[in-house]
């Protein structure tokens, strides 16, 4: 071949292409075209570029400087055309936001759980920490070194579960107390959720296991009005602002012996059925440890005093979601386990 | 307890309202748990005032009145009293009123007159048999206010919770002593109306035995009944209860039965003394023997119903038989009739645990034992008898028949118990002056004497509660209120208790489990089992629920089928809770454990997936795989064929079984999806005697488990190179099993190996599965070559060939 025909070659390349690109008008035509001029296997520019060799070697440079301004300038004609294909191109489907988002099955906590969850989270602020204990517990960790005097009245409000001679389910979680003051010296602040049993028929207020928290601090000098402090903040903390009242209560295992009231959560304080009139509501029996049970457990109560408090989560977890029968706490129905998703 | 507001009132030097009576008690004793308006079938009759009073023009005994009840304008009421006239008051019952007895008043025309209500007598109210005339009223109320508010007519009935360690609570008197000392007031006995001033002849003491009125009277069971008086009254008459009686007995819920009667249960609840009153005819050889019951001894009680004693039970006898359950109810033989004219009366002190045995025995509760369970005051008899005879005498005549008797062989020694002044500060956190100690205890009927450092306090007998320092200090923290102590946070110590392992792990599985989209049930843990394998209850609430579980799955499943019955297809529920298994100590074996049950969608449905697909056996083993993970952290983790039980794989946490993955098989309707469960043991709950008190000591800097630790890996910096292997394998030789072989013979250079694909179809043989996997290999430094890859490839072939003949798929 020689350099005028190369030439001529490649003017006839130029002119045919051009139209071949005009005329290309989907994209997967002009495609086409591109595969067909500038392929790099068999696009007809590409088997120009292959005959260079073939021409003889002084018109080379000027053959080789010619295919490459063709290359050019098809590319530029090839991008153009692309362009104005897309700018011309019907537009894709818009997308519909309003349809829904695709999901995941939520996960949640139960309604006790969080309760107890933040009961703990507003303790552990004061140092506190969570001790635990059996459920399935000695008569003696129960009721013996709780104070509990033998075939006494005060038993009738601990109905009890029992189980060999001996064993019991803990009707509270107060054997903790003395589990842990048997094992750890004082300084001691620990909370003790748990389950706690009685022998209670189901109904829409009593179900015969229940979750409990202890909550226990013991040290040199620990008072009444360290009591008082305590689960004052942890009220406030807990039910926004709000006032504390204490008042005179009975368990064997702590003397004096207080039940702590808040403003009825549902009339403010006004008085309504659900406070009896009262406007108050009862949260949580406490009081300061009972000697006996310092001894019992052996630790020194003249030099050392405490306090305690235990309260229901549960009944705090119908207060807090309007929960109007707790055996919907025990149902584990999916459909309201849900509802406590976060 | 049932509490009068008009019986404490009568007992105070001081008025105070039933409100006030409420929030005292409650400041200073126990809960008031109620207050009931007992008229409040008054509540809708106001105070009207007649503004006049005209003939009616048709009838010669009825008069046209207006009336002003409060409304504004006056009201044209019809009435046929002769009382009626301009300027009264009177009870006035507007249009829609329901009058006791249940007459809804509505407006009409009495004789062509319109009438608009009722003006009412003392009977239409049901205050007394009176209907001369409507009920004339002296107040000073305005017209409209309601009647209960104007007169003294509503008694209000406080419900008290009182609690075990106050007996003393039990009783008007004991409810007033302690209102009398919180105002400051004093508690004194009330009159008895109509009681005849009579010649007090002082009970006659003895051990075991005397003579009573002509009844022989001995005491054999002192340990059951430390003291027994009696007296014998003669020439009474048993007949209705006078007004005031009665009012009393049922404002406390009780029930007008005759005047004796009425007379003894008036002095329980006003001075907490049961009081049994005996028909002295009908007592056998004029004898009372207060011993042990005989086993298997019979009597009738007042109920009507025959109840067999046992010989714990202190049985008040005369020659012959049982006549009265000590402590707890009479005998129907020698009850009280109206044709009574004479009565043995006992006022006895019954010893609190015999009578609490005797009651659970016969499972009878009555005021009596409720409060000789709880401790009745054992100095309280003598005043008791004395009021009992007043109210008897007054009520239905008689006299008493010589001295009383008084069988009380070991008279109370009071107890004294020392308090220290400082201990009350350190106890209570703000410091009681010592006067003010005094003060406060005194009006309680405790006796203090000042000594060096402490105050000797002498116990009152009703209060058997006090026995040492701490007892005394709460007295002084109640009486004192305790809001009159500070609430100020004070610095604390730290403390020395680790948090519990067993509350670390439920947080990170449960944190894991809520984070894969579980619900957290809390179900109850009480199973029908069996009584070997499982732990019984003694005492069940039902043979249904008579045993502790053994496994959680088995109570999810329950709870599955629940969901399931309320057409929830979808369920996915976790539990971390105990289990309990037989053992041959006292206490099971109690393991904290976790677990889950899926079943139905993998995840909700989508506009883009119709129908998701369902929970299958790979969700459960990955959840298995995380929910171990999450248990326990730093330890290797495996799961197990477990070709020969009903679990699929077991999970095996550093070369031990802690639980497994298996399908829940659940009665379920066709519609469900089948249900996959996980059960895993997080750990062992320690539940033996603390065996060395004190042994256990927070280490003030725990070992910290570096394994938990995440070790950084530096991120590659070169490029990886892989290939994916197809191989024929036999359906009979695990995939683990080929995957080792290839890790084995990949040399240091590969990264990651995973199985993508399972083919089972034309192109594979029967008894072949066409198992696919991808390897990527990296080199640290280098970019791996194409003929370096392949080479590898190589070798794995061959050594895959050699060691278990497995080839590559070529079609």
């Amino acid at each position: 071949m020689t350099l005028d025909e190369f030439l001529a070659a490649i003017a006839a390349l130029d002119a045919s292409s051009r139209a071949r690109v005009e005329a290309a008008d989907t994209p997967a035509a002009l495609e086409a075209a591109r595969t067909e001029l500038v392929g790099r296997k068999s696009g007809r520019l590409t088997e120009l570029m292959h005959a260079l060799p073939g021409l003889p070697p002084d018109t080379r440079r000027e053959a080789g400087a010619a295919v490459n301004r063709l290359k050019t300038a098809l590319e530029s004609a090839l991008d153009d055309r692309r362009a104005a294909l897309a700018a011309h191109a019907p537009a894709a489907p818009a997308l519909d936001r309003t349809m829904p988002a695709r999901r995941e099955w939520r996960g949640a906590k139960h309604p006790v759980t969080l309760v107890v969850d933040e009961i703990v989270e507003i303790f552990r602020e004061l140092a506190f920490t969570v001790a635990t204990g059996p459920e399935a517990e000695h008569d003696w960790y129960n009721f013996g070194a709780l104070n509990f005097p033998p075939e006494h009245p005060a038993m009738d409000l601990h109905d009890t579960l029992y189980l060999a001679k001996g064993a019991l389910l803990r009707t509270h979680t107060s054997p903790v107390q003395v589990r842990t003051l048997q094992s750890y010296p004082p300084p001691i602040r620990i909370l003790a959720p748990g389950n706690a049993f009685r022998r209670d028929f189901f109904d829409a207020s009593h179900a015969p296991v229940f979750m409990q928290i202890e909550g226990m601090a013991v040290d040199e000098g620990v008072s009444f009005v360290d009591l008082k402090a305590t689960l004052t903040h942890f009220a406030t903390r807990f039910f926004g602002k709000t006032e504390t009242r204490f008042r005179p209560s009975y368990f064997p295992f702590t003397e004096p012996s207080a039940e702590m009231d808040v403003r009825c959560t549902i009339c403010g304080g006004s008085g309504c059925p659900a406070c009896k009139g009262t406007g108050w509501m009862e949260i949580l029996g406490s009081g300061m440890i009972h000697p006996a049970v310092l001894e019992s457990a052996g630790v020194d109560s003249e030099k050392y005093t405490g306090w305690a408090f235990g309260m229901g989560p549960g009944r705090i977890a119908d207060l807090r979601y309007g929960i109007p029968d707790i055996r919907f706490l025990y149902d584990s129905d999916v459909r309201f386990l849900e509802q406590f998703a976060t | 307890m049932n509490a009068s507001h008009a019986w404490l009132a009568s007992l105070l030097t001081v008025p105070l309202s039933a409100e006030r009576m409420r929030e005292l008690i409650t400041a200073h004793c126990c809960t008031v748990d109620e207050m009931v308006r007992l008229r409040d079938d008054l509540s809708g009759v106001v105070i009207g005032r007649v503004v006049e009073a005209a003939h009616h023009p048709d009838s010669d005994h009825l008069w046209v009145t207006k009336v002003d009840a409060g409304g504004g304008a006056l009201l044209d009421v019809v009435c046929g009293a002769p009382n009626v006239k301009a300027g009264g008051v009177y009870p006035f019952a507007p249009v829609g009123t329901t009058l006791p007895g249940g007459l809804v008043l509505e407006r009409r025309k009495i004789r062509g007159a319109l009438s608009n209500g009722m003006l009412c007598s003392a009977r239409e109210l049901r205050l007394s048999d009176d209907h001369e005339g409507i009920l004339e009223l002296e107040t000073t109320a305005a017209p409209g206010t309601p009647l209960l508010d104007a007169i003294p007519l509503g008694d209000t009935r406080l419900v008290i919770d009182v609690t075990p360690n106050r007996p003393d609570l039990l009783s008007h008197a004991g409810l007033a002593r302690e209102l009398a000392a919180a105002v400051g007031a004093r508690m004194r006995l009330p009159p008895v109306p109509g009681a005849p001033s009579l010649a007090r002849a002082p009970a006659a003491r003895a051990d075991s035995e005397m003579q009573v009125g002509g009844v022989r009277v001995r005491l054999e069971d002192a340990e059951g009944c430390p003291r027994y008086m009696g007296a014998v009254m003669r020439g009474i008459t048993v007949g209705p209860s006078p007004a005031w009686l009665a009012e009393r007995i049922v404002a406390v819920g009780g029930r007008s039965i005759n005047n004796v009667v009425d007379a003894t249960n008036y002095v329980l609840h006003e001075l907490g003394q049961p009081v049994h009153a005996f028909d002295a005819a009908k007592l056998g050889g004029s004898e009372i023997v207060v011993r042990r019951a005989r086993a298997g001894e019979t009597i009738v009680t007042l109920d009507g119903v025959s109840r067999t004693l046992n010989a714990d039970t202190t049985a008040i006898a005369d020659h012959n038989r049982a006549q009265a359950v000590g402590g707890v109810m009479g005998g129907a033989e020698s009850e009280v009739t109206p044709q009574t004219t004479a009565i043995f009366i006992e006022v006895a002190h019954f010893d609190p645990v015999r009578v609490r045995r005797a009651r659970r025995a016969l499972n009878l509760s009555t005021d009596a034992s409720y409060r000789f369970e709880r401790h009745v005051d054992i100095e309280l008899p003598p005043r008791a008898l004395a009021r009992v005879i007043e109210i008897v005498a007054a009520v239905a005549g008689g006299h008493v028949d010589g001295a009383p008797g008084d069988l009380y062989p070991a008279p109370h020694v009071p107890r004294t118990v020392s308090l220290r002044p400082a201990r009350v500060a350190t106890l209570l956190g703000d410091a009681v002056p010592q006067q003010e100690i005094v003060g406060l205890l005194t009006p309680l009927g405790f006796e203090v004497e000042a000594r060096a450092g402490a105050l000797e306090v002498t116990v009152p007998s009703w209060r058997p509660d006090v026995v040492r320092e701490v007892d005394l200090v709460e007295e002084v923290a109640r009486c004192r209120g305790y809001d009159t102590f500070s609430s100020e946070l004070r610095p604390f110590r730290p403390g020395t208790v680790p948090e519990s392992s067993l509350e670390t792990v439920s947080r990170r599985v449960r944190d894991a489990l809520v984070a894969r989209g579980l619900l957290e049930a809390r179900p109850l843990p009480f199973v029908k089992g069996a009584d070997i394998g499982f732990v019984r209850v003694a005492n069940p609430l039902s043979e249904n629920e008579a045993h502790l579980r053994r496994d959680l799955l088995d109570t999810l499943a329950r709870r599955a089928e629940y969901n399931l019955a309320r057409m929830q297809r979808d369920v996915r529920l976790f539990e971390i809770g105990a289990v309990f298994l037989p053992s041959a100590d006292t206490l099971p074996v109690e393991e904290l454990r976790a677990a889950l049950i899926v079943m139905g969608h993998r995840r909700p449905a989508h506009w883009t997936e119709t129908r998701p697909p369902d929970f299958d056996e790979w969700d459960a083993k990955g959840l298995a795989v995380e929910l171990a993970s999450a248990a326990y952290p730093a330890a290797e983790i495996a799961l197990e064929s477990d070709a020969d039980s009903d679990w699929l794989w077991s999970v095996i946490v550093d070369g031990t079984r802690r639980g497994g993955v298996r399908r829940v098989p659940l009665d379920a309707p066709v519609w469900a999806a089948p249900a996959y469960g996980v059960e895993l043991t997080l750990l062992t709950v320690p539940s033996a005697f603390v065996a060395q008190p004190g042994a256990a000591r927070y280490d003030a800097t725990p070992a910290v488990a570096t394994a938990n630790h995440v070790q950084y890996r530096a991120l590659p910096d070169t490029p990886a190179a892989e290939f994916d292997l197809a191989l024929l394998v036999p359906n009979d030789l695990p995939a683990a099993h080929v995957e080792k072989v290839i890790r084995g013979a990949s040399g240091e250079l590969l990264e990651q190996v995973t199985l993508f694909d399972e083919y089972r179809g034309d192109a594979v043989p029967n008894g072949f599965r066409s198992l696919a996997w991808r390897l990527t290999f990296r080199h640290p430094e280098r970019t791996l070559r194409d003929k370096e890859v392949a080479g590898r490839r190589e070798k794995l072939l061959r050594t895959l060939e050699g060691e278990l003949g497995v080839r590559q798929r070529t079609s």
